[in-house]
């Protein structure tokens, strides 16, 4: 069996076969942007990409390197303004897929990107705070989260809810009256975990290539629920490898130095 | 009519100790070279708003101009977190930051409440998150129509708004393109306001998804080439993405934070670009 690909890359590569071609795709900068960016060079060319700073159907050719970057304006469909595409685009359901990150996730993929510890008025670790996030993940019509997976982030307790997953549980996102669908699948660099139907909570189905269920377990915050039929992903094809490769050389290429922390 | 005129002087007349300040530009065109011009000045007791307080904010928070921040999301972007931000909030220094947090669709519909007129807008967010209960400034609110419980959040009317743009002509009309962000909404909210521009030009020639602002709509212009740097001019200059990366060394510690400021902005005359 080959195993010549990093987990980073595992990852990437399993949130980029979560995008169908021909859907509307809300995309953070950073490894959502870059499984994006994939799955429109791979299985879906026609993947509509949609970034905050106003970028309706951008065509990058390189990866952008901040969610402003010009290349994302150069030749979109079309650029609007941050108000129009919360309003017009967004708030109405017109979305398919929003692509998030998360500082902390709770078994109801609720998120937290907004303080750590301590009180929120006197934190331990402030964070970034919400920026899209809280009605990416209220108004997509499916949310996917992409997160490295560690006790760290994977907390049986958010230190604060920066935005909405399922709630509490079951109904919690009907009685908010939010309108999307919420978390259709969590990627991390261990394996894919998805909502079960009836509890809401997430629950391990896939195993990338290596990994075991115990490490999730040992990974995860909370008792994890893991799926009866455990699937393996898919290892990353060659095509995808090299692909992926060529998108992350074109970033460092294009503007030395410029990483990701 | 828009005067047009020197940075130094747009500052000194527009900017007041207290006042409240947004500096706007998403990602793109960000009008560093006036916050440097701010943080020369001396200006205390700023309330600064900004969807993302990027370096520039950082630099006029770790310089002791701010007491308030109202934002939504503020890190250094595609590199890490905002270390002077984080100091200001997590040990009071140099002097403790109060938050007014947001998300970003809350912020862009406060300015377009502000550039509209009215006193607060309405929307569908913030629900089920802790922040209506960490923000006094979002407030839930019953449609008379439909009987709907949505958002509400009150207009922003900064005092002044700063922002950069391309081009102006003579007549101090502004015209912007590419990621224009929400600087419109901001400029057409606020009470005072100062473009920065790359160059003044004779006649504003037509460009594809242009923004303009009209010279009556904007108290003042003043042309500053490389103002925004190490943000870019979409036509003009690129993300200086280096300078980005370099920041979250210079201003992890406050002492390398201090000597950098001392050196390239307050010793510096005002000119755009520092390296």
């Amino acid at each position: 069996m080959s195993d010549d690909w990093s987990a980073d890359e595992m990852m990437t590569v399993a949130a980029a076969r979560q995008l169908r071609d021909k859907t509307a795709c809300f995309v953070g900068i950073g490894l959502p942007s870059t499984a994006a960016n994939l799955a429109r060079a791979t299985h879906a060319p026609d993947l509509v990409l949609i970034y905050e700073s106003g970028c309706l159907g951008a065509k990058p050719q390189r990866l952008p390197l901040s969610i402003g970057d010009g290349i994302l304006a150069e030749n979109a469909d079309a650029v609007v303004s941050v108000a129009e595409v919360f309003n017009y685009w967004l708030q109405p359901g017109r979305i398919d897929i929003g692509f998030l990150g998360a500082a902390q996730l709770d078994r109801f993929a609720n998120i937290n990107t907004t303080v750590i510890g301590g009180t929120y008025a006197s934190p331990k670790v402030r964070l970034p705070g919400a920026g899209g996030a809280p009605e990416i993940a209220a108004s997509c019509r499916e949310v996917i989260i992409v997160v490295r997976q560690n006790l760290r982030t994977f907390v049986d307790r958010l230190d604060f809810v920066t935005s909405v997953g399922f709630g509490s549980g079951p109904g919690d996102r009907a009685r908010l009256g939010l309108r999307g669908d919420g978390p259709k699948a969590v990627i991390t660099d261990i394996g894919i975990l998805e909502p079960d139907p009836r509890t809401c909570e997430l629950t391990l189905t896939h195993l990338h290539p290596g990994a075991t269920a115990e490490q999730a377990r040992a990974a995860t915050g909370w008792p994890l629920a893991v799926a009866d039929d455990l699937r393996t992903t898919r290892p990353p094809t060659a095509e995808e490898l090299t692909l992926l490769r060529q998108l992350e050389a074109s970033k460092t290429s294009s503007q030395a130095g410029a990483g990701v922390a | 009519m828009a005067e047009i005129t020197s940075l130094r002087h747009a500052v000194a007349s527009l900017v007041h100790d207290g006042d409240v300040v947004a500096m706007e530009g998403f990602t793109h065109l960000i009008p560093f070279a006036a916050a440097h011009e701010v943080i020369r000045q001396g200006r205390r007791d700023l309330t600064l708003v900004r969807m993302t307080p990027d370096l520039i904010y950082d630099q006029l928070i770790g310089m002791g101009c701010a007491k308030a921040l109202v934002f939504s999301w503020g890190g250094n972007p595609g590199v890490g977190s905002l270390h002077r931000f984080r100091d200001a909030v997590e040990n009071g220094w140099p002097t403790p930051l109060q938050l007014e947090e947001h998300s970003h669709a809350g912020m862009a519909n406060r300015y377009v409440a502000g550039a509209a007129g009215l006193p607060f807008a309405v929307m569908r967010g913030y629900t089920g998150t802790d922040l209506p209960e960490n923000t006094a400034n979002i407030a839930s609110i019953v449609c008379p129509f439909t009987g709907e419980t949505l958002t509400a959040v009150p207009a922003l009317q900064p005092d002044v708004t700063i922002v950069h743009a391309q081009r102006a002509d003579r007549r101090g009309n502004v015209q912007m393109w590419g990621i224009t962000g929400v600087q419109k909404e901001a400029v057409l909210a606020a009470s005072r306001s100062l473009v920065t521009v790359e160059e003044i030009v004779d006649e504003l020639a037509p460009v594809p998804g242009q923004v303009i602002l009209p010279s009556w709509a904007v108290t003042a212009v003043a042309e500053v080439p490389s103002g925004a740097h190490p943000s870019y001019a979409h036509g003009y200059s690129e993300r200086d993405n280096d300078f980005y990366v370099r920041w979250d060394a210079v201003s992890r510690d406050r002492e390398t934070f201090l000597a950098w400021m001392e050196q390239h902005v307050l010793e510096s005359a005002n000119v755009g670009r520092q390296t």
